[in-house]
């Protein structure tokens, strides 16, 4: 099989894992405005319930239902990083709508609490997650191999991608959150709880970072700072595809997971990075609307 | 009368506790040990960063993650002078045979001159700030997302550090420094001198700032915070004015980065990094955004505090400073600063209604100065 | 052509603007003279504020042209190029720097060369001091001087903008509904000083209520679903069949502006 079609398989990948991360990204920071620095942390929590999963797994039950774990782990995952976002957004995220700039400094803040007790409980070493048997070896394609594991996290992300359009564009629950989001005391007249669907959004964005982590499980060792590093490229995917729309964040994660690919291919590793924040800064020289679209018609 | 009292008598005391800062600054020496003198040396470079981070954070309204950045620039040229004067005249640094290397890169060259490694690293995180101002601010990309973008700036030049390891040193940074222009680094008297030189840039910059958030520029940066949409249709350009201070801001990082280095005696990746550029923002954020005294003062407080206690209790250290972190950005937009002065103004309040009326006017007069 | 010959100082041809596609201003033209306080009216959503939008550069005309005393093309300009060149502008809600003092807002707006470093080095002057009282006595604001702006009533905010406005001495001054919101008495007061600052200058003012047109309108102009409805004085705009229909909201006249569904 030709090395362009590899480079594309390979590009698809990253860009697969750039929208899972920046999915709950575009949910806390482009429809409430509200910079998550601790959206990291809660993919570090994603990825250490499904570390945690598995030694139960293991541990508690007979082996041939071990390859089963990873399968609880992600619904856990969600569960237990939407718990955590419900709790940080009545905890402090509610007392910051309206200040971006102070929301992603708090939020920094909870960042180093919550990785400083992930170290305290799992130790500051990193660890590694056993992927389940059936996410091993991979399908032969023309004489390359695509692994599984690849695979199944492009997988998951499409079906992460539907679930949250029909969620947030197809049901009653996400026409109420569109609702609050786009004129606020408006819903509020019309009898909506905004309290409840601030604090519902900011969890579902958590809940899916968690997924995010339990993917970033199979494809390296996990560790008390996993999200530090994520969480800077996730950002630039939203600001990259427009603050606001979920096309635009696929858009945007496609574009930057096929440039990042195809940049380290033919430099390498470092240049690459260099080169793809360079077109970043470009293309918002050509299309800074992409950033300040929404506020056209009013000043400041 | 009574207003011009109180006027004077507030000028009096703000001289007089400005003084005594100068003269404890210059007795440190006599009563520190060799030790701690070194690491409140560092500590008053960090000072710099911060009131460079106040001036566009409090002053402009520009949050920037990427001062650790303007910092390590400013370091690594001072480290790349120091490193070529430690190996000694044509012969190659040590990491550069390591890594098979045969003959200094080009880059290096003009850091032979200890002259050009200073000016140098003032200038290029001044020039690399300009760059990413004009490509930003003009196009008013602002507030987070500009914020987002030096975030992002911190994580591409560290990358890109680490990965030349050929020519950078990589993980391992630069360090191994023997002399600098002569006089040996070792040396108790030069390690004094090089601290009375950090006292005197923090003094500096401290003037600096000082100059430029007073009078009518220090106006128009606040109604750049406040209001930039508006300023521009009173025909100015807000765009040249975040340009310039950002600029002057990364600045005042690159030369403290150069008195960081020159006393710490190492530079690495890992100290402009993400994490230490927020560190950065902290502590003008505890200090009191918006007080360039404030600013200095949190710099110097929390290493102070954080060299005592995360030797000690390194997890403890990480919960409190998250935690105050929190608290301080939640609760106390002003910072420690902001809250004595809150606290300074309900005492004398206090003090001024129970004295007789005629002073309590004379304090209220002079809010109308 | 029944108005005084005054040289004109701004004027529009043919201006169109577009939001997404939606044309806010559809071909519309208006010229500004000097020393005239004039109106420009119209339904919601007629395109007013769009038109003080495309003079003072905050919104870009997407066809049209737009000439400052005869040669200067204002299209291609920046915001404060324009500010610069004289034209001014007060927005619908009071737009302040509210930490700022009153005295320190108008001393910012004073400032004649604007550039970084023409401030940074600038010498506050007897003479910026003494413009400044003036001002303050103009918009009554003497006694308030020292006070944080943000702490004004809406009224005196109001008033601090105009005042920040004519400083600046401005060749054009563009209000938008200056006295919404404002008392009757503090109206009269803001009437009285749009008379007074229309000498040597042009004032275009958007404005709802029609009583504080009818007192101070020198020439009115009105607009309608982005197009030009009419021109000329109170007296004739109130005779005219076509304005009172598009007010009461009465079917489209075929021959009123034609304008495409």
């Amino acid at each position: 099989m030709s090395v362009w079609l590899v480079q594309m398989f390979n590009s698809l990948s990253v860009s697969s894992i750039l929208l899972l991360i920046a999915l709950g990204l575009a949910i806390t920071f482009g429809l409430m405005n509200v910079i998550n620095m601790a959206h990291g942390e809660l993919i570090m929590i994603g990825a250490y319930t499904a570390y945690v999963m598995q030694n139960l797994f293991a541990d508690y039950l007979p082996a041939s239902w071990f390859g089963a774990y990873f399968a609880v782990a992600i619904p856990a995952a969600f569960c237990v990083s939407f718990l955590v976002g419900l709790a940080l957004e009545a905890g402090l995220i509610r007392f910051l709508y309206g200040r971006p700039l102070d929301s992603l400094l708090a939020t920094w803040g909870v960042g180093m609490v919550l990785q400083q007790l992930a170290r305290t409980i799992f130790g500051a070493p990193n660890v590694g997650v056993k992927s389940p048997e059936w996410l091993n070896g991979g399908l032969s394609l023309g004489g390359s191999v695509l692994p599984y594991k690849r695979l199944f996290i492009i997988g998951l992300v499409i079906v992460t991608l539907i679930a949250m359009y029909l969620y947030i564009y197809r049901s009653a629950a996400g026409r109420r959150m569109r609702a609050v989001m786009q004129n606020r005391q408006m819903a509020a007249c019309l009898g909506i709880s905004t309290r409840r669907v601030d604090a519902m959004t900011f969890a579902i964005g958590s809940g899916i970072a968690g997924v995010a982590g339990c993917a970033l499980s199979l494809i390296g060792p996990i560790g008390p700072s996993l999200g530090t590093y994520y969480i800077v490229d996730a950002f630039m995917v939203v600001v990259l595809g427009g603050v606001g729309k979920l096309l635009g964040t696929v858009a945007g994660a496609l574009g930057m997971g096929v440039f990042n690919t195809y940049f380290e291919f033919w430099t390498n590793a470092s240049l690459g990075k260099v080169l793809v924040f360079a077109c970043i800064v470009a293309f918002l020289q050509w299309k800074p609307q992409g950033l300040v679209a929404m506020r056209t018609r009013s000043l400041d | 009368m009574l207003l011009k009292n109180a006027t004077v008598r507030r000028k009096i005391v703000i001289t007089l506790a400005y003084a005594a800062v100068v003269a404890l600054l210059a007795c440190a020496p006599m009563f520190l040990s060799d030790f701690r003198l070194n690491l409140l040396g560092k500590f008053l470079a960090y000072g710099v960063v911060a009131l460079g981070l106040d001036l566009i954070w409090g002053y402009t309204g520009i949050l920037s993650l990427g001062h650790g950045i303007f910092f390590g620039i400013g370091a690594y040229c001072m480290a790349m002078y120091l490193k070529l004067e430690a190996t000694g005249a044509g012969r190659l640094p040590d990491f550069m045979q390591w890594s098979g290397v045969t003959s200094l890169p080009w880059f290096w060259e003009p850091f032979r001159f200890f002259g050009v490694a200073l000016l140098l690293s003032v200038l290029l995180p001044m020039l690399l700030a300009l760059l990413l101002g004009f490509f930003t601010f003009r196009n008013r990309i602002r507030g987070v997302y500009f914020t987002i973008l030096t975030q992002a700036l911190v994580l591409i030049v560290v990358t890109l550090m680490i990965g030349q390891q050929a020519y950078t040193g990589g993980t391992n940074g630069i360090t191994g420094f023997r002399h600098v222009l002569g006089f040996s680094l070792a040396s108790p008297s030069v390690k004094n001198g090089l601290y009375y030189i950090s006292a005197a840039a923090l003094v500096g910059s401290f003037l600096l700032c000082r100059r430029l958030v007073r009078g009518p520029f220090g106006k128009v940066l606040q109604a750049v915070r406040d209001g930039q949409n508006r300023l521009r249709f009173l025909g100015y350009d807000p765009a040249k004015y975040q340009m310039f201070v950002f600029t002057v801001s990364a600045g005042l990082a690159g030369l403290a980065g150069v008195l960081f280095v020159l006393q710490v005696g190492i530079i690495s990746p890992s100290m402009m990094d993400i994490v230490p550029s927020i560190e950065m923002v902290l502590w003008v954020a505890i200090g009191g955004r918006g007080s360039l005294i404030g600013a200095a003062a949190g710099a110097l407080l929390i290493n102070a505090s954080k060299s005592g206690l995360s030797e000690t209790y390194p997890d403890f250290w990480t919960f409190l400073l998250g935690g105050l972190f929190i608290v301080v950005v939640v609760f106390l937009p002003k910072g420690l600063f902001g809250l004595l002065a809150r606290l300074g103004a309900r005492m004398k309040g206090g003090l001024g209604d129970a004295m007789a009326g005629g002073r309590g006017r004379a304090v209220v007069g002079e809010d109308h100065r | 052509m029944p108005w005084p010959a005054e040289e004109v100082v701004l004027s529009l041809e043919k201006i169109t603007v577009e939001f997404d596609g939606f044309r806010a201003v559809n071909g519309m033209d208006l010229s500004l003279r000097k020393n005239e306080v004039h109106f420009l009216i119209g339904p919601n959503g007629a395109g007013k504020t769009t038109m003080l939008d495309v003079m003072c550069g905050k919104a870009r005309p997407a066809s049209g042209r737009i000439l400052f005393r005869d040669r200067i093309d204002l299209s291609k300009k920046k915001e404060h190029q324009i500010a610069q060149l004289g034209i001014g502008r007060k927005f619908q809600a009071p737009s302040i720097f509210s930490e700022l003092t009153v005295e320190e807002n108008l001393a910012l707006s004073l400032q004649k060369k604007k550039g970084v470093f023409s401030v940074l080095f600038a010498r506050r002057k007897e003479e910026d001091a003494r413009a400044i009282e003036r001002m303050l006595s103009t918009i009554g604001l003497g006694e308030v001087s020292g006070r944080r702006a943000g702490g004004l009533s809406h009224g005196q905010k109001q008033w601090l903008e105009i005042g920040m406005l004519l400083i600046q001495e401005p060749a054009v001054v563009l209000l938008d509904e200056p006295v919404a919101g404002m008392t009757d008495a503090e109206t009269e007061k803001t009437g009285e000083l749009l008379r007074r600052i229309s000498v040597d200058r042009c004032v275009l003012v958007v404005e709802h209520d029609m009583e504080f047109v009818r007192q101070f309108a020198g020439k009115v102009t009105i607009m309608h679903e982005g197009k030009l409805l009419m021109e000329g004085t109170m007296d004739e705009v109130q005779a005219d069949a076509r304005v009172a229909e598009v007010y009461l909201g009465k079917r489209r006249d075929a021959d009123v502006v034609g304008a495409p569904a």
